[in-house]
């Protein structure tokens, strides 16, 4: 059975980040829910493996509360 | 608030340039006397070129300014003749530490091997740098240093440029054949060619605060996400030398900026941070960052180097160092072709060279400031996902970016001859030598690097054949010894390697079994000539 790979898979990190920001620079927060939510419904089929994406919700609900804190002061 | 004293002062002296009835001609004019101007016209001075280094002021020390200095830079101050000081006061460093709130999120060491003659990183006050460079600088009879000399207007030519001169008893015109623009990252020789200087803006403000205390913190970078002290912001500590601390905090985008310097506000920021009172502020500046550059940083025979031609923020510590970076670049090609031994073209591979090295400076720094400084709430929530996930996943922790620190570039350059055989080591084409212990024919130690010199060198390892001829051959096992293995190691030698060594130290070609036919060409070519058959 496939597990959740948690190690990193990219040669160029910084670049994978960049290349996300870069897709919501200019979206209004809406559309970038939106944007987000089609990237996890393709992503998650390219995964194709339930116990996979159960694993990967499982990682991703353990940090409900642990944001920096920081309110976004508008702009 | 800029109380701080004036470390150095310098006298403006009048030349004979200013009595000459029509301009004088000089092979070499640099325009600012900073590390990047400095730098260039030492290392020009020193390959025997005569050169002249014009700067408006007469003072340096006014701010810590830059204070991260890369091994790879302290490896080209010491062919400068001026790490040595730098190392004696310098804070030495290799481990950075990541907080979230007070939290360890990660730990990082920028140089995990030993055998290398230089540290990973030094802190130490830009103005220390300064002076250091300039009383090198002195002891070069061909490099002539004007203070007060400020250029006011250029006159480009092909052969060259003229350059108009304010100095406190009027102005004077000479004539270059070549101007190093090396003036900052408000170049007015830059805005007198009228060149564009493009590039995103950021608009969060930093407050840089240096204040002198005893403080019992390591010699390390640490830098936290969402401080307990400064919330749902960014802060920075780094230690240099005398007792200084360098501070850095976020403030954000509507931070005023004239406000943010008051010592009633910085003091109680600095108290919240180190829960006491005991420090002196040394210094205090509010910035805004901009990652800009010139399309090109060629202009016929004016060339720009560093901040002049290029503008990154501050983390990473790309900033002095890719612009040291520029200078030892591009000395090595002005003296070549200023002697005749190279083409005005070889020039034309600073600029893309540089260039390259300048967009990968750019990219890591604008990566790094998204990261620290999200512009809208879906890049915050970004970054405050990665911050979680990085306590129990890999390749979150991965993308948590503090800075990534000043390494140098790897040359994907006409100059490099391609390999044809296979190789492993820590050695890249195109990239500076690693350094390796060695000892000489008399058995003193010496490094690698300092043996190379400041000209094109060849290493051999020998096999049996006669080694290549010609006067810069290094013949390891027998001109240097490699007692610890680390050379072989680096380099992946084995009998009959050979290795040709640009100026620089990049490493431009490298053969199993060379022939003084691939040597030749391979010579040629990293002076700027192409198209040789092999």
């Amino acid at each position: 059975m496939n597990a959740l790979v948690t190690e990193s898979r990219f040669a160029d990190p910084d670049r994978a980040y960049r290349g996300l920001i870069e897709a919501h620079r200019g979206l209004t927060d809406e559309q970038s829910a939106a944007l987000n939510s089609r990237l996890v419904l393709i992503l998650a089929n390219h995964i194709g493996d339930h116990a996979v994406l159960r694993e990967a919700l499982e990682l991703a609900k353990r940090h409900d509360d642990s944001g920096t804190g920081n309110s976004w002061d508008g702009s | 608030m800029n109380t701080r004293k004036i470390l150095y002062q310098f006298g403006y002296q009048r030349c004979r340039d200013q009595d000459s009835p029509s301009p004088v001609r000089h092979p070499i004019v640099v325009v600012g006397a900073g590390p990047v101007g400095l730098c260039t016209a030492i290392d020009l001075a020193q390959r025997g070129v005569k050169v002249v280094l014009l700067d408006d002021a007469d003072r340096i020390g006014e701010g810590s300014r830059g204070i991260c200095y890369a091994k790879r830079t302290l490896e080209i101050l010491d062919r400068l003749g001026v790490a040595e000081p730098c190392l004696e006061r310098g804070v030495t460093w290799k481990l950075g530490k990541v907080f979230q709130r007070d939290e360890l999120l990660y730990a990082f060491d920028l140089l995990p091997e030993d055998g290398h003659k230089m540290p990973a990183f030094i802190n130490l006050q830009q103005y220390y740098l300064e002076h250091a460079l300039v009383e090198r600088a002195a002891e070069l009879p061909n490099l002539d240093i004007r203070w007060r000399n400020k250029v006011i207007a250029i006159e480009r030519r092909d052969d060259g440029a003229m350059l108009t001169i304010e100095t406190p008893e009027g102005a004077y015109s000479i004539d270059a054949d070549w101007v190093v623009a090396a003036d900052g990252a408000r170049s007015a020789l830059r805005d007198m060619l009228g060149l564009a200087f493009q590039g995103e803006v950021f608009e969060d403000r930093f407050l840089i605060a240096d204040v002198k205390m005893q403080g019992d913190f390591p010699p390390e970078r640490w830098f936290w996400f969402d401080p307990p002290f400064h919330e749902g912001r960014s802060a920075l500590l780094h230690k240099q030398p005398h007792d200084v601390w360098r501070i850095d905090l976020q403030l954000g985008s509507d931070a005023d900026a004239k406000a943010e310097q008051a010592p009633e506000r910085v003091i109680p920021r600095i108290r919240q941070m180190l829960g006491h009172d005991d420090f002196a502020l040394e210094w205090v500046s509010v910035y805004t960052f901009q990652c800009r550059r010139l399309e090109r940083f060629t202009h016929g025979r004016v060339v720009f180097a560093g901040d002049a031609a290029h503008q990154v923020s501050p983390f990473g510590a790309r900033g002095a160092n890719s612009g040291i970076q520029d200078a030892e670049n591009l000395a090595w090609k002005l003296a070549l072709v200023v002697k005749g031994e190279a083409t005005e073209s070889l020039i034309d591979s600073y600029d893309l060279e540089r260039s390259a090295a300048a967009d990968e400076n750019i990219g890591h720094s604008t990566r790094s400031t998204d990261f620290i400084a999200p512009r809208s709430a879906q890049e915050l929530r970004f970054r405050d996902a990665t911050l979680a996930l990085a306590r129990h996943a890999t390749f979150a922790k991965r993308m948590v970016n503090s800075g990534r620190l000043s390494m140098p570039s790897t040359y994907e350059t006409p100059l490099s001859t391609p390999d044809v055989d296979d190789w492993s080591g820590s050695a890249c084409l195109g990239a500076p030598l690693p350094d390796a212990p060695m000892r000489d024919r008399d058995g003193q130690p010496v490094w690698l690097l300092e043996a190379l010199g400041n000209e094109e060198v060849l290493l051999h390892v020998p096999n049996g054949e006669p080694p290549p001829a010609g006067s810069n051959v290094i013949v390891i096992g027998r001109d240097l010894i490699d007692e610890t293995g680390l050379f072989a190691q680096r380099f992946d030698a084995r009998p009959g390697s050979t290795y040709l060594v640009r100026p620089d130290h990049h490493l431009a070609a490298r053969w199993r079994h060379a022939t003084p036919a691939l040597i030749a060409n391979a010579s040629r070519r990293l002076r700027g000539f192409e198209g040789e058959q092999a």
